[in-house]
């Protein structure tokens, strides 16, 4: 957890420091540290970006498995979402009138997912600063509590009840994590590689009646050439 | 500035699964047919290719191929006393548009409803008495009968090529089939897809308890096919990308490779996509309907002259077109008075997941969208009700369509929603569970209904369609009844641990459960209590054709494109043999 911190403090902050960048990077990022591997963030500014970085890790964390949040990309992917055509309020109905409604009516702000993070963010960050704390500099129980509380709906975040920010913020980096890797997390179809899933593959009429046995072939990305190269699409500003 | 149009024969709403049969037949015996698509064209090629077909966050999560909510939705409330608001994200059902409709994302179950399922209401008080049931429940024979439909249901199989395997073959059971079934023709076109190993344990499993397991009939083909109408289908791979996905192999029937390139070659149809309906035009009599108003993808308005209109949209888009157009009644729920929204009704779908050791891979990702091995001993009527207090069934099956990771990872009650414990738990049983489906029946009750909503919009200015529902009662106890058994087969499969999800009210939107709604234009015998005829034409415009299954007037246990495909052929005869040939009322009012 410490690396994530001081990493993600790098990432956000370390311009305006006097601290040289290279002085504060842990070894893990330094190792991975080859030119266009951190993410470049165009939605989130750097304090959302340090509690989303930090939040996100903490939802799905690495562990012996493989990588959590953090190491798969999922902040990369949110902020690529949010900044897009998802964030704008695509697939949404949004004509008024706005009641709050019933859990069973489902969502009923009138916020974009763009929108609701920035309030939502803007508020937690605030909240947090009021009592001294930054969310990244917290210690994983704290964050999690912290979590717990936006989870349960504690909170008002000027406006938006917090259990629907925390929904989306989970649901999303889900999303982000099990997504191809042409959207920006999943990198190199870790989160596919935990579970088994082979991807795009998508081809298994002579193994699906093979019952049981275990299908170990490396996953497929829907940006893979047939030598194994994953090409990006050029209208998702991601970086691998 | 509206434009008319020159007048044609036929006009269609909706170029789905309904309107392009109904068009290739009706042009082929030499009308004008004008089909009116609200969506886009698409086909196989290069619409539905690989890779970007396989893209789960697109398709399945971000549902690309459905209707777009911010210009059209439907609002939603459980209860009559309540304000409905609109459905701002498709989540409980997915209504599709475009060419082809939702049959280019189905998943391809392709079952018949059984004989007593068409007298239903007829039935239960033979069997169970008059006071059986729940007084809210307003349940009502179809007007139709199995062996009205059994030609039709023939045909339609024929047209998909539907991979089965016959359980009943006039009369005499077939080993291997559904017992349960009513009698068939013939033998499905082409034999079971590959048996999953999911299926495998289920039929074990079943057998071992006296069910009646059968390969669950599947429109992914099991071999290569042609159909009558020259059409050539491939074999699925069990790519694990069907339902909410497009085929890329011609594997899926789906008027893309059915019957749409048969009839885009007839002369006498023409195809306009982007073109939304807003009405349908009625004479000063009301009882003549004159053509319909649209508006295409531009802005333009056009009149569009037709001697005969049928709706052919999916089944709530049929209710609301018939609701902006003032034909027939609307039903109000405090009288009981109209019939235009009455019994509407959904499907009960509950589910058991089986968790088993690590030993035991399942790879949930070889799937089709409709491969699978079930039992229909507590489907329907197949089981005595007698003190149960409940009608209906639902079929019980491992037919888990896909291993697409974002939606499917299923966790053991108890597991966290994330964190550590949540990670290790999806890791662990991703591979290793069952999921297996109830897929139950729907009684229709007084209050569920459809109307116009008297605030909500669509982007053209027009009313959206207002649903109100909840799961009756009877439903509930249904559905607590059959997953108790399914949970019982799950422990015979030799699960560690088995998790039982039967349905629970109220009924949300915020959960997928299915896309199968039905009623609100209910066919019938009457027009008190039904808005179109047993020929689907409707009582009070005889010029106006409502196919869909808006008329079922509730849902039985099983999937309902095949009834559905049933009935279409059923109105197509009605429309060339009789209205044509003597346009006017079919049946006498």
């Amino acid at each position: 957890m410490d690396k994530v911190t001081r990493r993600s403090f790098v990432a956000a902050v370390g311009a305006a420091t006097a601290v040289p960048a290279a002085a504060l990077l842990s070894p893990a990022a330094h190792a991975a540290g080859r030119p266009g591997t951190e993410t470049t963030y165009l939605f989130f500014n750097a304090a959302e970006a340090l509690f989303i970085e930090a939040a996100c890790e903490r939802l799905i964390p690495a562990d012996e498995s493989g990588p959590g949040a953090l190491g798969a990309g999922v902040p990369n992917y949110l902020d690529k979402q949010l900044g897009g055509a998802w964030g704008a309020g695509e697939r949404l109905y949004r004509s008024g009138p706005w009641q709050p409604g019933t859990p069973t009516q489902g969502y009923q702000l009138p916020f974009t997912p763009a929108e609701l993070f920035h309030v939502s963010l803007q508020a937690v960050n605030r909240d947090l600063a009021a009592h001294g704390m930054l969310f990244n500099e917290m210690p994983g129980e704290a964050q999690d509590e912290y979590l717990k509380s936006l989870e349960s709906g504690a909170r008002d975040l000027d406006g938006v009840p917090s259990a629907v920010f925390f929904d989306m913020l989970l649901k999303m980096s889900v999303e982000g994590f099990f997504s191809d890797p042409v959207y920006g997390g999943n990198r190199n179809m870790a989160a596919w590689r935990m579970i088994g899933f082979p991807g795009a593959y998508a081809d298994y009429f002579e193994a699906v009646d093979r019952r049981g046995m275990r299908f170990e072939r490396e996953p497929m990305s829907l940006a893979e050439d047939g030598h194994g190269h994953v090409r990006m699409r050029e209208d998702i500003p991601a970086s691998l | 500035m509206v434009q008319r149009l020159k007048e044609v024969d036929v006009v269609v709403i909706g170029v789905g699964m309904v309107g392009s049969i109904v068009a290739k037949e009706l042009a082929a015996a030499g009308y004008t047919v004008v089909g009116l698509e609200r969506g886009p064209a698409r086909f196989t090629v290069p619409q539905f290719q690989s890779p970007a077909v396989h893209d789960e966050l697109r398709f399945s999560v971000r549902k690309a191929l459905m209707q777009d909510s911010t210009r059209e939705t439907v609002t939603f409330r459980n209860l009559d006393s309540q304000v409905a608001l609109p459905i701002r994200r498709w989540e409980s059902f997915l209504p599709g548009t475009g060419l082809g409709g939702s049959m280019v994302h189905w998943n391809g179950q392709t079952y018949r409803f059984q004989a007593n399922d068409f007298k239903l209401a007829t039935g239960t008080r033979e069997r169970y008495g008059r006071n059986f049931l729940d007084p809210e429940v307003t349940i009502q024979d179809w007007g139709v009968t199995y062996d009205d439909l059994e030609p039709h249901y023939d045909r339609f199989e024929y047209l998909l090529g539907t991979s089965g395997k016959a359980g009943n073959i006039k009369s005499r059971i077939q080993a291997g089939g559904d017992p349960h079934e009513s009698p068939r023709s013939r033998e499905y076109p082409t034999p079971p897809q590959k048996e999953l190993f999911q299926g495998a344990l289920f039929r074990k499993a079943a057998t071992s308890l006296g069910y009646h397991a059968f390969p669950q009939p599947s429109s992914n083909l099991s071999q290569p096919y042609t159909n009558p109408e020259g059409m050539k289908l491939n074999t699925c791979v069990f790519c694990g990308f069907c339902e909410r996905h497009a085929c890329e192999h011609y594997a899926k029937s789906a008027p893309q490779t059915i019957i749409l390139p048969v009839l885009l070659a007839n002369p006498n149809f023409e195809l306009r996509t982007g073109c939304q309906v807003q009405r349908i035009n009625l004479d000063s009599t009301k009882k003549r309907a004159t053509g319909v108003t649209y508006i295409d993808a531009v802005g333009r308005e056009y009149e569009q002259p037709a001697s005969l209109v049928i709706t052919s949209a999916f089944a709530l888009n049929n209710v609301r077109m018939l609701l902006l157009s003032g034909i027939g009644a609307p039903y109000d729920p405090a009288t009981g008075q109209g019939v235009v929204g009455r019994n509407y009704s959904y499907q009960t779908i509950s589910s058991v997941a089986a968790f088993f050791d690590e030993d035991v891979v399942i790879n949930p990702f070889m799937a089709s969208g409709a491969s699978g091995t079930v039992i229909n001993d507590f489907a329907g009527d197949n089981f005595d009700h007698s003190g149960l207090g409940f009608i209906g069934g639902a079929y019980i099956g491992a037919v888990n369509p896909h291993g697409r990771p974002i939606l499917y990872h299923p966790t053991p009650p108890g597991t966290p929603a994330w964190g550590k414990g949540w990670k290790q738990a999806v890791v662990k049983h991703y591979n290793h569970t069952v999921m297996l489906s109830i897929h139950g029946s729907s009684v229709t009750q007084r209050q569920n209904h459809l109307d116009l909503d008297p605030t909500y919009r669509d982007a053209w200015g027009q009313p959206l369609l207002r649903m109100t529902f909840d799961f009756p009662r009877n439903d509930l106890k249904m559905a607590v009844h059959v997953t108790a058994k399914a949970a019982e087969i799950g422990k015979a499969m030799g699960a560690k641990q088995v998790a039982a999800n039967p349905r629970k009210g109220p009924y949300t939107i915020t959960q997928y459960q299915s896309t199968h709604n039905t009623g609100g234009a209910v066919m019938g015998d009457s027009p008190k209590n039904s808005v179109v005829n047993r020929y689907l034409q409707s009582w009070d415009v005889p010029n106006v054709f409502v196919i869909g299954a808006s008329a079922y007037p509730q849902n039985a246990s099983w999937n309902p494109t095949g009834t559905l495909g049933a009935l279409t052929y059923w109105a197509i005869d009605a429309l060339t043999n009789k209205y044509l040939k003597n346009p006017g009322q079919l049946v006498p009012a």
